[in-house]
């Protein structure tokens, strides 16, 4: 580093000031390129929009001849979209539910007790976190076919909660910590038991931690395509991800306006949920979610 | 994130943890402690441990997705691991995999990451929260949707293929012509928000007066990203690099909604392979051997990764020569 630096130096250079004319092309060339980037990343999003309210949509995106919500209407249907919808519900929700209870369960000790196992664990479920989840799809299934489980939602429940458990851990345990000891203390003193001043005290001050880790534990499980898919068998309890997959591949070659409206009324709790957290938390926690894809 | 505070939240202690530890705790009381441990360790032994242990003695038996060797499958020793290195498919997949890791997550998503991070500090501040928000919409959208709009983006007759012929250019059927390519543009079209978004807060935190100084000091733009403001953030990059590495090697949905795998195997990469092997042909067994050496790609990024997180005594001190450096250029200058 001084060695770069000293040949910075020895580079004789007019110094530059703020308002020169080459400050003035960067600014231009990084407007430049940043809208051209955006539009990149804007013009696939296109097709779904304009797709979905298309009575003769193709993959081409076009503007629309004929406007219609007719899309929407015909995969608003109870067993088409409304029963995969709700599937999806109860699947994200009983995964976060569980995750948040037990993370808060597991952060308590972690952060209020030193021990000797604490950063063992801590290190070990850090592993946790980096292990692709879909490399051990194929020995879960042949596990889940072992005991039994197999086509059982509440089975893929406890298997995403375990899978956004170590994520969960450490940012609940990091949001337990930032959480002053001697209000606890002070439930001690009135006579309160370590797992009640948990409850009464600490978890309420938490709430807005905990509201990140279960909208993530959500959001995750809501667009978790692959476990379902591999776990449940039943098309009655299958998810969102799952039943517009089996739409695409039944008619997707066909109602493509269908398959966009489908997408974008799949796509919109989490779009919402996402909008909820960045604005109201702070965009740092934001990646987080993005631990495992 | 993680790589934010972890340091920090371990090598400071929980709060409660200091003022408590000079009490001595009996052992029975200790372990009444931990008990709350209890349903996370079940759960995560359950369902993580297990298969991953599981993949190792699957991977060695020839079970099957149906028939007599599904209910009872025989021990075959190291059969499966035999065939993987005897298949030309295993091989070839595993490159199509280093491929996929390389060009769309190393090069394209952390590449594009950092120069659109970079860019917007320059940059209007309207245009970087637009071009914010349109990366981060291919993030947030569900996998699934993702794989669909870019199956309809490049598909023949697609969004692509018109814009070429806009430009009086007929594009090929991307798809079945060149899979590799198309899976490659769409996992960075899906993927770049994560770079960018570690990169913006990593740029955030490098105080400008550092690079000002090194413009005082006559520094071009390029020589102010390589020499001052890349070193100060190389603990974010290597973090990012390792993360991205992770999640691109497991990337399934987007694959299999595009080409699944095809045609034929030109876009296989190991997730595909195995869940084909598994479930198409059949085999758990060898899909099984598949897995297990998916993981343990994935274990040896995980150990350097974690020890990567360890190195750093805190996120302050971290990052490294960056606070003191600057002073010492400004007396070399003067």
């Amino acid at each position: 580093m001084t060695t770069a630096s000293t040949r910075v130096d020895a580079a004789p250079r007019a110094p530059r000031s703020i308002a020169s004319p080459r400050r003035v092309v960067s600014k231009v060339y990084a407007n430049g390129v940043l809208v051209i980037v955006g539009l990149c990343f804007l013009v696939p999003l296109v097709w779904v929009l304009l797709a979905s309210v298309d009575a003769h949509a193709g993959f081409e995106t076009q503007l629309p001849k004929v406007f219609t919500l007719a899309n929407f209407s015909a995969v608003l249907q109870p067993e088409l979209t409304l029963l995969p919808l709700w599937n999806s519900l109860l699947l994200s929700a009983g995964a976060a539910i569980v995750t948040v209870v037990v993370a808060v369960l597991a952060a308590y000790p972690l952060s209020r007790y030193q021990a000797r196992y604490n950063k063992p664990y801590l290190y070990t479920i850090l592993f946790g976190t980096c292990l692709p989840i879909t490399a051990i799809m194929v020995p879960v299934y042949s596990l889940f076919v072992q005991v039994n489980l197999l086509d059982s939602m509440v089975g893929v429940i406890f298997f995403m909660a375990a899978t956004s458990l170590p994520m969960a851990i450490w940012m609940t345990k990091n949001f337990m910590d930032s959480v002053p000891i001697s209000l606890e203390e002070a439930a001690w003193i009135d006579g309160a038991s370590a797992m009640s001043a948990l409850g009464r005290v600490v978890v309420p001050l938490m709430r807005p931690g905990l509201s990140v880790v279960f909208i993530f534990v959500f959001i995750q499980a809501w667009g978790n395509f692959f476990v379902p898919f591999i776990l449940l068998l039943d098309p009655d309890k299958q998810p969102a991800a799952v039943s517009i997959y089996s739409f695409f591949g039944q008619y997707g070659a066909i109602a493509y306006g269908q398959l966009a409206a489908f997408s974008i009324l799949y796509s919109l709790p989490v779009i919402v949920l996402y909008v909820l957290v960045s604005r109201g938390i702070g965009g740092s926690f934001a990646m987080t979610g993005a631990m495992k894809g | 994130m993680t790589t934010q505070i972890a340091p920090a939240a371990l090598g400071g202690r929980g709060r409660g943890g200091g003022r408590r530890a000079g009490r001595t705790v009996t052992r029975g009381r200790a372990w009444l402690r931990a008990l709350p441990l209890l349903p996370s360790v079940l759960l995560l032994l359950a369902f993580l441990a297990g298969p991953v242990v599981w993949s190792f003695y699957g991977a060695l038996t020839n079970a099957s997705l149906t028939g007599p060797a599904a209910q009872s499958p025989d021990f075959v020793g190291l059969d499966n691991f035999v065939r993987l290195f005897t298949d030309p498919t295993f091989p070839k997949s595993l490159l199509l995999t280093v491929v996929f890791v390389i060009a769309s997550a190393i090069i394209g998503q952390n590449v594009l990451g950092m120069w659109i991070a970079v860019l917007q500090l320059r940059a209007n501040r309207v245009v970087s929260a637009i071009t914010s928000t349109l990366v981060v919409a291919a993030w947030v959208l569900p996998e699934i949707v993702a794989g669909f709009i870019c199956y309809a983006y490049f598909s023949k007759d697609g969004t692509l293929n018109q814009i070429l012929a806009g430009l009086g250019m007929t594009g090929p059927n991307w798809l079945y012509s060149y899979p590799m390519l198309a899976i490659i543009l769409a996992n960075i079209w899906r993927g770049t928000a994560f770079s960018m978004m570690i990169y913006q807060a990593a740029l955030n935190d490098v105080p400008p007066e550092i690079t000002e100084a090194a413009m005082i000091d006559g520094a071009g733009g390029s020589q102010r990203f390589f020499l001052v403001t890349l070193p100060m953030i190389r603990t974010s990059v290597s973090t990012n690099l390792m993360l991205i590495t992770l999640q691109t090697l497991a990337a399934f949905t987007l694959i299999w909604v595009m080409t699944a795998g095809g045609p034929g195997d030109d876009s296989s990469t190991l997730p595909v392979l195995a869940y084909r092997e598994a479930f198409q042909f059949g085999d758990i067994g060898y899909g099984t051997a598949i897995a297990a050496v998916m993981i343990v790609i994935g274990a040896v990024f995980s150990v350097f990764y974690v020890a990567l997180l360890r190195e750093r005594p805190a996120p302050k001190v971290a990052e490294g020569p960056g606070p003191r450096h600057p002073a010492s250029e400004r007396e070399v200058a003067s």
